[in-house]
């Protein structure tokens, strides 16, 4: 996130215009939010946006660690989940004794106390950086995990501990029972949280987080200790995980131990990363993603955890830097006024891309109508084409499909990246010139 | 109490030599190419599902066999087309792509087999009771896993300190380019690596799957012992990896046979107020009741203390 | 702007985020929410086969007052914010009645968010009918008016093996083994309390919890349980904890009876022959497939040859089915305003045996008789055996509904 990577604010050296950036974006991004809810007005619109606007804090919490300060973490939904556990706690507690403290509050609990066990097990696994990191996150997830069925009284047992979000004091008569109310809370609080974690990386700490992360021994020789950086990155990551599971307390009225098992610290490992860790937005792009895929994927096929790892593989091994990195390579081109020349080649590349991926879906569904859902009989359909999976001609159509797509997918990928090289270096000699 | 002790110390060996053969694979590939193989679990089970399917159409000794190698030759395929293109972005793409591999793996597995356990039986010559002591019987599937168990030991520990191949993995590892100089095909060497330590899961997944239970599911549920027991060895050591499972395996034995709580030791001092009703159960939890996770505990201690596990020769 | 969000809006409503119309004409449409995908998918996916062949069964003979019933299902993989996030997707289709089993943790939450729901949204009901999850909160401490249990809870499984037990002249030392969760501890807390009073001669050896599936290596806990000298253990444990439990009893001869809660569950039986524990493992249902009488046996074939590899895992499936298209009809509405009613304080006929049940109008449990029954080798040319094993359930013991009543603590709020 240093300066060199946006070109677009050098080039424009209109204040007015870096204003813009500075403040617009979230004006913006307030507006959209605002307007959401009355472009997708029904009950699962409404509950998959506010999963949405919760797993961007918990995501974006996350890459405070992987992105910015290189700590891969395996334990992080122990913040989440212990601040959604504590939040519960604290609704139900105040609901009994009328203390006047409204809803909106009440996602800070959960932040306090993913702050509070982000500094007690933070200062124990941030003396490690590295695999030991990893190792140690991923042994006190499991402890933690595992205790929370223990203490049955603490956490709820398996049923979990439930609570009613419209039995507390009501502010300018609103419930918040509709869950339009709560989506607006929701967003509100991931606005926030997001300018913060933003404005953290602008900090000067940000920037030796950065510099922990790239090269540690530089980091202590100029006087940090890395160590105590470390700390602080996973305290603040902590807070806001928390903050995170205060709202998924809110928003599912039910905390249980399945929200800080290992399920949900991989589900945000997997989010952050296929959005991208090298760009703040990365995370924001992954948890809207993945979520979606998540919500709705399973009703479109049976095969989704088969797609969802080979999703993972794909962009681990041809886009690392994840799809807001993707997106973010074409900011050189934007500001040079290149992307015209890119944008046909990309597209020359897409349509084939797409094909193969159709005949590569095909081929799955139906091995899989053919091995899993064997008792159904070979008899299916595919975008709502009806054939059945027992002939050797939708085998055949499928596989042409993925080799012939495949195959121009590679060839258009090639041009586009050669198009994209030249595009860059012409960019480049304009922006040298200025 | 003699007759405790010596049953928990049998057990406890068993078990932890249950755990080292399982572990073994991963050790492999974690000290000589230092990659986690989050996906080591889905070649154990693949090893299982292979057995079980050889075992009821050839017989189980030719399973011993042939699927470690099928699903090592699988292993290299995947280092050969997968790991090696991710092994320049560092050591944390790698760690994920192993993840990925792990649903992968998983569904695969649920296509061929479904999601019902399936019936991996003992086989005939090897399904009768060893020996008896204090009446209770040891059976010689038991026996065989610890044989196979240190026989793969001592194997790995003369190839790794005694032989050319191994000194030339373990130098691929620190100096890449000065081993290729000297005329040796790094990239073949990292494949083959995998291919064996694959091949080790493989092994295991044929020895444990008769003795637990074969389902598509088994990967998931191993959950991330097998970590535990490489990283508390340390780094880069299979003697380490060894000791910390027979040590795992004894904890975890012993503990199972001790009732002890918070509240047998400190007897009257029960803490009063609405602390006890949210942590009466911390106070009535008994030593045997946490046995299971106690290695996680020592996990995050053995790293925080002595980051380089029980033998390692360098930190991670 | 407003042209990209327009074409966002619309291609979202492509893929189905945004409302899809409320379909109910002519259709009674039952969400199935249940594992269908990962670990718990294989007791799922058996559960839905069923209902899919019912469903069937039903539109044959012309569907339930004169609607097709359609089963759909919606895969939550035994996650309770899963759950709530799939059975809100089932009221935006317009479905006004789930069907949920497996976890109690999901359970518990679909029914305190539909009590919710419900409140929320009066006019709209919807109503949860739940086939297997038992923690005896759902019809006492959280009990709710628009769930409804077919299976027998926990308090009442045990209820009615201690008044068998209680007859049992040899059983003399009884050693409990349950997971550490609410689940494992409510099995033993009801069992000490309950063999105290009704067998006050019987000894407690052992009360011991695990971890919930962290455990590969049983030996020890077997090494304690035969250091106890118990004749009999009681054990809730499931799945792989159940396989691997009762696979090292088998491995080192321990001898004692074992009476289980799930020992037919999905590997269940594998492990108990694996172990050559022939007559020695018992279990508590409320039916199995061999079960002398005619009806039952017809429908298990039936179902047999469509699903070869599965027998009937859920008997209740057909009582739950068979009550709710009663109750549908008697009240010649879908609406479960208007069905509810219908429901509560029905009496009818077992799946399994033809004796009688009743759903309990307080707490809407459903009492019905149970059986305790053991694994052994069957003529499988006569009788069902379980996963290919030759091995089948045979009946022990039937205890009548009235060894199993049970007292409840709910007071229900009614709507209205």
């Amino acid at each position: 996130m240093s300066d060199a990577a946006h070109p677009l604010a050098i080039t424009a050296a209109l204040s007015g215009r870096k204003t813009f950036f500075t403040y617009g974006v979230w004006i913006v991004a307030a507006i959209i939010l605002a307007a959401l809810p009355h472009i997708f007005s029904s009950g699962l619109a409404l509950t998959t946006m506010s999963l949405m606007g919760i797993m961007i804090v918990f995501a974006l919490s996350y890459n405070m660690l992987l992105g910015q300060t290189g700590l891969l973490s395996f334990g992080h939904a122990v913040y989440f989940g212990l601040g959604g556990f504590l939040t519960v706690h604290a609704m139900n507690m105040v609901e009994g004794n009328a203390i006047p403290l409204p809803l909106f509050a009440f996602p800070l609990i959960g932040g306090l106390v993913g702050l509070l066990f982000g500094v007690i097990f933070g200062a124990v696994s941030t003396r490690r950086a590295g695999t030991a990191f990893a190792m140690i996150t991923l042994g006190i997830g499991e402890l933690v995990a595992s205790s929370a069925l223990i203490l049955r009284h603490a956490f709820g047992g398996e049923a979990g501990i439930t609570t009613d979000r419209t039995n507390l004091v009501h502010l300018f008569g609103i419930s918040f029972g509709p869950q339009i109310q709560v989506y607006y809370l929701i967003a509100a609080w991931a606005l926030v949280s997001t300018a913060a974690m933003y404005a953290l990386t602008r900090t000067p700490f940000g920037r030796i987080c950065n510099a922990v992360r790239d090269n540690p021994e530089r980091a202590r020789f100029i006087g940090y200790n890395t160590q105590t950086v470390r700390f602080m990155a996973f305290s603040f990551s902590g807070l806001f995980a928390g903050i995170a599971g205060g709202l998924a307390a809110i928003n599912f009225e039910l905390m249980s131990s399945a929200q800080l098992g290992l399920t949900q610290s991989g589900a945000v490992v997997v989010m952050t990363f296929i959005g991208g860790v090298g760009e703040f937005a990365g995370p924001i792009i992954g948890a809207i993603l993945i979520t979606y895929l998540q919500v709705t994927l399973s009703d479109v096929t049976d095969a989704w955890e088969l797609y969802f790892g080979l999703l993972f593989i794909a962009t681990v091994m041809f886009v690392p830097e994840g799809i807001a990195g993707l997106l973010a390579k074409q900011r050189p081109l934007i500001a040079a006024r290149q992307l015209h020349r890119v944008l046909p080649y990309y597209a020359l590349a897409l349509i084939p891309g797409l094909v193969a991926l159709c005949g590569f879906c095909l081929l799955v569904e139906m091995a899989y109508q053919l091995t899993v859902h064997a008792s159904d009989g070979p008899a299916m359909s595919f975008f709502h084409i009806p054939f059945s999976a027992a002939g050797l001609a939708p085998w055949a159509v499928a596989a042409a499909l993925f080799a012939g797509g495949l195959w121009l997918f590679r060839r258009a990928a090639r041009m586009s990246a050669d198009v994209y090289g030249d595009a860059l270096a012409v960019a480049r000699k304009r922006r040298n010139a200025a | 109490m003699f007759e405790i002790v010596f049953i928990s110390t049998l057990n406890g060996i068993l078990y932890g030599m249950l755990l080292f053969l399982m572990a073994s694979g991963l050790t492999v590939i974690f000290s000589m190419m230092g990659v986690l193989n989050f996906a080591h679990a889905g070649f154990y089970m693949l090893g299982a599902f292979f057995g079980f399917e050889i075992s009821r159409r050839i017989g189980f000794w030719p399973g011993l066999v042939i699927a470690p190698v099928l699903v090592g030759l699988i292993g290299m395929m995947v280092e050969r087309y997968g790991l090696r293109r991710v092994h320049r972005h560092g050591h944390v793409a790698e760690l994920l792509f192993t993840f990925g591999l792990t649903y992968v793996i998983q569904q695969g597995v649920e296509m061929v087999w479904g999601k019902l356990p399936v019936d991996y039986k003992v086989p005939p010559s090897l399904d009768f009771s060893a020996f008896t002591v204090f009446s209770t019987n040891y059976p010689a599937f038991k026996l065989f896993e610890l044989l196979i168990s240190i026989a793969i030991f001592l194997a790995l520990l003369l190839v790794v300190k005694r032989s050319r191949i191994g000194l030339v993995v373990q130098a691929a590892l620190d100096h890449p380019e000065m081993v290729a100089r000297l005329g040796h095909d790094v990239d073949r060497i990292f494949m083959l690596v995998f291919g064996v330590g694959t091949g080790l899961a493989a092994i295991a997944g044929v020895i444990a799957g008769p003795a637990l239970v074969t389902q598509s599911n088994m990967a998931g549920l191993l959950g991330p012992i097998l970590f535990v027991v490489v990283v508390v060895g340390g780094l880069g050591s299979l003697g380490g990896a060894f000791i910390a499972s027979l040590l795992i395996g004894l904890l975890q034995t012993f503990a199972v046979a001790s009732n002890m709580s918070l509240a047998d030791l400190f007897g009257g001092l029960d803490p009063g107020g609405t602390a006890a009703v949210y942590f009466g159960d911390i106070w009535s939890v008994t030593v045997a009741q946490v046995a299971p996770i106690m290695p996680y505990l020592l996990l995050v201690l053995i790293l925080i203390f002595r980051p380089r596990g029980l033998m390692g020769t360098r930190e991670t | 702007m407003m042209n990209k969000l327009a074409l966002a809006a619309a291609a979202l409503s492509i893929l189905g985020l945004s409302a899809m119309p409320a379909a109910a004409d002519g259709t009674l449409k039952l969400a199935y929410v249940d594992p269908l995908s990962g670990g718990g998918a294989s007791i799922g996916q058996l559960g839905l086969n069923q209902l899919k062949f019912i469903a069937e069964k039903v539109n044959a003979k012309g569907g339930v007052n004169g609607e097709k019933l359609e089963i759909v299902p919606f895969d939550n993989q035994v996650n309770p914010q899963k759950s709530l996030v799939q059975v809100q997707k089932a009221i935006d289709q317009g479905i006004q009645i789930i069907v949920q089993g497996n976890g109690s943790s999901v359970g518990v939450a679909i029914e305190d968010f539909l009590r919710k729901y419900n409140e929320r949204n009066p006019g709209k009901s919807v109503v949860y009918l739940n086939y297997a999850a038992i923690d005896p909160i759902l019809t006492n401490e959280k009990c709710s008016y628009w769930h409804f249990a077919w299976d027998a809870a926990v308090n009442i499984k045990l209820e009615a093996l201690t008044n068998y037990l209680k007859n049992q002249k040899d059983v003399k030392k009884v050693y409990l083994i349950d997971q550490d969760y609410s689940f494992g501890h409510s099995v033993a807390d009801t069992t000490v309390k309950m063999l105290k009073e009704k067998r006050p001669d019987i000894k407690i050896v052992g009360n011991e919890f695990h971890p919930l599936v962290k455990v590969t290596d049983f030996s020890p806990y077997i090494a304690k349980i035969k250091a106890s000298g118990a004749d009999t253990v009681i054990t809730g444990n499931w799945g792989q904890d159940f396989a691997l439990l009762i696979k090292a009893a088998g491995d080192a001869g321990l001898k004692v009876k074992w009476y289980t809660f799930y020992a037919g569950g999905a590997g269940g039986p594998t492990a108990v022959k694996q172990a050559g524990l022939a007559g020695q493992v018992f279990q508590i249902t409320e039916g199995i497939n061999n079960i002398d009488y005619k009806p039952a046996q017809e429908v298990i074939r039936a179902y047999m040859k469509a699903y070869p590899k599965e027998p009937v895992y859920y008997p209740r499936l057909f009582n739950l089915t068979g009550m709710l298209f009663k109750a549908i009809e008697e009240a010649k509405s879908d609406d479960p305003a208007k069905f509810a009613p219908k429901l509560e304080g029905m009496k009818y006929k077992t799946f399994s045996s033809g004796d009688e049940g009743f759903m309990r109008a307080s707490d809407h449990q459903f009492f019905q008789p149970l059986y305790i029954s053991t694994l052994e080798p069957v003529d499988t040319k006569k009788e069902f055996d379980e996963e290919n094993t030759g091995w089948g359930w045979k009946q022990v013991a039937q205890i009548p509904v009235k060894d199993t009543i049970t007292q409840t603590t709910c007071k229900m709020k009614r709507p209205g």
